[in-house]
């Protein structure tokens, strides 16, 4: 008789499932830059040339970084760059950048995500913090003066549609504009009516590049649920959340709060919610973990920009960090129930 | 009988291509006695059967060749009459060695009188009836192999009530559970009614997924005047409701423990394959020495479903089915969720072989698989509510004390989370390596006591 040492093998052995879905980290990756070019148009619009060269500098220099990390380390390059994930750092880094950043820093901020955020740790999938919102505390820490220095959109009045053009509000940050004013103790400087509203929503304020049109980001993040990359939990968790929170604020003290469509409408909330926060690595894997993460992010946030003092206006990207901190406890702490093992009565 | 949906839903699974178009309507085909058998003594879950014929003997067709070694195990027939060329070791589908009997066709296909047809079963007892399932060497054909008669014999304390018949047939590309209930519904039927005869099961659920409208027709046919609480279960398409603890629980709301059996809720779940050999072997007195495979794949020429002799070598079957064109990436024994790649054609069928897919280069890519990205799809699909990312990591720094708190035990292989992993990770190899180290470490921390 003969032995399966003594024969050649002619087909494929390998362990089953011998089918696939077909997905695969490149193909993620590629959906979520579609999903932000809504917000890159948006960028553009409103910050012109600045948007361009910030998103260049930045995607640039986080593949070069990636690249030169791999090589350094002796690990294969070419698998790390085809995954995307670092054109996706490179994105969301500029996107959480100030117009007028100068472009060094904005190198450095994209080697700091790239190399210590992701790579130090041993690349996609082992990072425990979000490079990008990484990069962008690096940044914040180091530069903190630039980081928060917003000039005037650079609208050019032909840009200017329904008689929306730029003025004293796109010089600094509606949530700056609001801080500013309850510590100093004046009447609150943005009425949020009709008109006022739509603008925000579009995206007519300072802010981050890629942060200001709430629009252009849900349209992206309605994408991404369309093609499955993310699920419902922590967009609806974390927007709901900070809605919660800030009318409770709002109905206490109306004189001294912002209504909740102001907070969901400024700062970084809606790209922290359906792009930041949604990041698969740094996020839980079970159901039951993107919820407690989403509310916590939510929380987080929404303390840092009402109850925690005057210093930062801006809570995201910190309420995400630290909840990326405790994602490996979530994960252990709602983990789904094993199929036939009974609940303890 | 009536027919309802199932009242529960399971949780995970994945909708992968179901390809079944390829086979669906091709009507069983027999085909003709090759110059060659090779029955293996390990077609069944539980020790292999022991040889009882050598090198030289002839044997008749149904002759018992193979006598079970343990309390789980089970008999082995010849399937045709001949002259028995060689007894040795042959690896199995999974890729294990066991014994194997290679035997020469005489022309003649003498079968052995040995069991007594029992047209009038339902006047004889449980024991009696177990007994010839026994000897029929009847073993689950849906592709597990447990032997019936142990399934059939529950301790004292674990009486069954529920009876599922499982025609689910959720693996994509396979069709030969399909075919049987449309061609054979009545012997199946009766097969099904011997097996709740024996056990007194009050409850009796044939389970059909809902995309077999011809099947669900056909059976509900033949059990129209079926009495007592007897009913064709639709199920939703999807992967794996054919799985038994998910199976048992979809239709019963019942959870089978982490490390029991279905009779620990009661229930008993055999495949339609395995009625119809109930059937064959107490009415007909017809030991187990056939089956239905479905042969299919795109580089099939002639995609069906054969009745083929048990021990059938793969290379003969693919021959009747036209043969193989354009380049084959990988021809599996099973299913493609489930199923076992082979190197070659060498193998033979077995009592458990539901189909052999051939699978051209662009269906079976080599993925290189990355570091886990921790999407959480895993999860999501997993039907046992396991953290198949976790336990790969843990298996992957061999900590098996880790994986086997973490419940990788329980882990079916049933494949959903490797479909879906984006890192394409080896996810269920992961699982099988671990399972076997922990349960080697299992033995022999019992052995030392
Ligand atoms: S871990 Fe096991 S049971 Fe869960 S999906 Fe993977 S193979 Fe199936
Ligand atoms: S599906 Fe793959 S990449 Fe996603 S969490 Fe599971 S193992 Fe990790």
């Amino acid at each position: 008789m003969t032995t399966s040492d003594d024969k050649t093998t002619l087909y494929t052995v390998s362990s089953s499932p011998h089918a696939h879905s077909g997905a695969s980290a490149a193909c993620l990756m590629f959906d979520v830059i579609v999903a932000l070019m809504p917000a890159l148009l948006a960028a553009v619009y409103f910050f012109g040339f600045d948007a361009i060269r910030l998103v260049a500098v930045c995607v640039a220099s986080c593949v070069g970084a990636e690249a030169l990390c791999r090589k350094a380390m002796g690990r294969p390059v070419k698998t790390a760059l085809v995954d995307l994930s670092a054109v996706v750092t490179g994105l969301l880094l500029a996107f959480n950048l100030p117009p007028s950043l100068p472009s060094w820093m904005a190198v450095l901020g994209s080697v700091f995500a790239i190399g210590i955020a992701k790579q130090a740790f041993g690349g996609l999938g082992y990072n425990p913090f979000n490079p990008a919102l990484a990069g962008r505390a690096f940044l914040l820490i180091s530069f903190t003066g630039r980081m928060t220095a917003w000039h005037a959109a650079r609208l050019p009045e032909r840009w200017s549609f329904g008689g929306l053009t730029a003025d004293a509000l796109t010089g600094a940050t509606p949530l700056g504009m609001v801080k500013e004013a309850v510590r100093a103790g004046d009447p609150l400087p943005v009425a949020m009516d009709g008109a006022t509203t739509v603008r925000f929503l579009l995206g007519d304020m300072g802010g981050c590049i890629g942060e200001v049109s709430a629009l252009a980001l849900i349209v992206g993040g309605l994408y991404l649920l369309y093609r499955r990359c993310i699920t419902w939990h922590v967009p609806v968790c974390y927007l709901g959340t900070a809605a919660v929170f800030s009318a409770i604020h709002w109905m206490v003290d109306p004189a001294a709060a912002m209504p909740p469509h102001f907070h969901l409408l400024t700062g970084g909330l809606m790209l922290g919610a359906w792009f930041m926060a949604t990041d698969m690595v740094t996020t839980p894997v079970t159901t039951r973990g993107l919820i407690v993460f989403g509310i916590g992010c939510g929380v987080l946030t929404m303390t840092i920009r009402i109850v925690a003092g005057g210093i930062y206006p801006e809570g995201v990207s910190f309420a995400i960090l630290l909840m990326n901190a405790i994602t490996p406890l979530i994960n252990r702490a709602t983990r789904p129930r094993l199929f036939g093992q009974r609940r303890k009565a | 009988m009536k027919t309802i949906t199932a009242p529960y839903k399971i949780k995970g699974g994945v909708h992968p291509a179901y390809r079944k178009e390829l086979a669906r309507e091709q009507a069983i085909r027999t085909m003709p006695v090759p110059s060659l058998l090779r029955v293996s003594m390990a077609q069944h879950l539980g020790a292999p059967a022991k040889p009882l014929v050598k090198k030289g003997d002839t044997v008749l067709r149904g002759q018992r060749i193979g006598e079970p070694a343990g309390f789980i195990s089970a008999s082995v027939h010849a399937s045709v009459s001949g002259t028995v060329k060689a007894v040795g070791p042959a690896p199995t589908a999974s890729g294990a060695m066991a014994m194997a009997v290679d035997i020469e066709p005489d022309g003649n296909d003498t079968w052995l009188e040995q069991l007594t047809p029992q047209p009038n079963w339902s006047a004889l007892d449980a024991k009696t009836l177990t007994g010839i399932v026994a000897e029929a060497g009847v073993a689950g054909m849906g592709g597990a192999g447990f032997p019936t008669n142990v399934k059939l014999s529950p301790p004292p304390d674990k009486p069954i009530d529920t009876l599922i018949v499982n025609g689910a047939e959720c693996e994509p590309y396979l069709t030969a559970d399909e075919r049987l209930m449309r061609e054979r519904p009545e012997q199946v039927w009766t097969g099904i009614a011997i097996l709740r005869h024996i056990l007194g099961a009050k409850i009796v659920r044939v389970a059909i997924e809902d995309n077999k409208p011809d099947a669900i027709r056909a059976m509900k046919k033949a059990m129209a005047d079926a009495e007592g609480d007897v009913a064709l279960v639709v199920l939703p398409a999807s992967y794996p409701q054919g799985a038994e603890k998910q199976q048992i629980y979809g239709i019963t709301g019942r959870e089978t423990p982490s490390g029991g059996l279905p009779m620990d809720v009661g229930c008993l779940v055999e495949n339609v394959g395995t009625c119809l050999a109930v059937q064959d072997a107490v009415v007909n007195g017809r030991p187990l020495t056939e089956r239905v495979t479905t042969v299919t794949g795109d580089p099939v020429a002639e995609p069906g479903n054969v009745l083929n002799r048990i021990g059938t070598p793969y290379a003969d079957l693919i021959a009747f089915c036209g043969g193989l064109r354009g380049s084959v990436a990988k021809v599996i024994s099973g299913g493609p969720m489930m199923g076992f790649a082979q190197g070659s054609l060498d193998g033979a069928t077995a009592k458990t072989t539901s189909g052999l897919l051939a699978l051209a280069p662009g269906q079976a890519p080599v993925y290189e698989s990355l570091a886990c990205i921790s999407c959480g799809r895993c999860v999501q699909a997993c039907p046992m509510g396991l953290l198949p990312c976790e336990l790969s990591q843990a298996l992957e720094a061999e900590d098996y004390d880790l994986a086997d708190a973490f419940h990788v035990m329980d882990c079916i292989e049933c494949g959903c989370c490797a479909y879906v992993c984006p890192a394409r990770r080896p996810l269920v190899q992961h699982m099988r390596t671990g399972k076997a180290r922990i349960a080697l470490k299992r033995r022999e921390a019992m052995q030392k006591k």
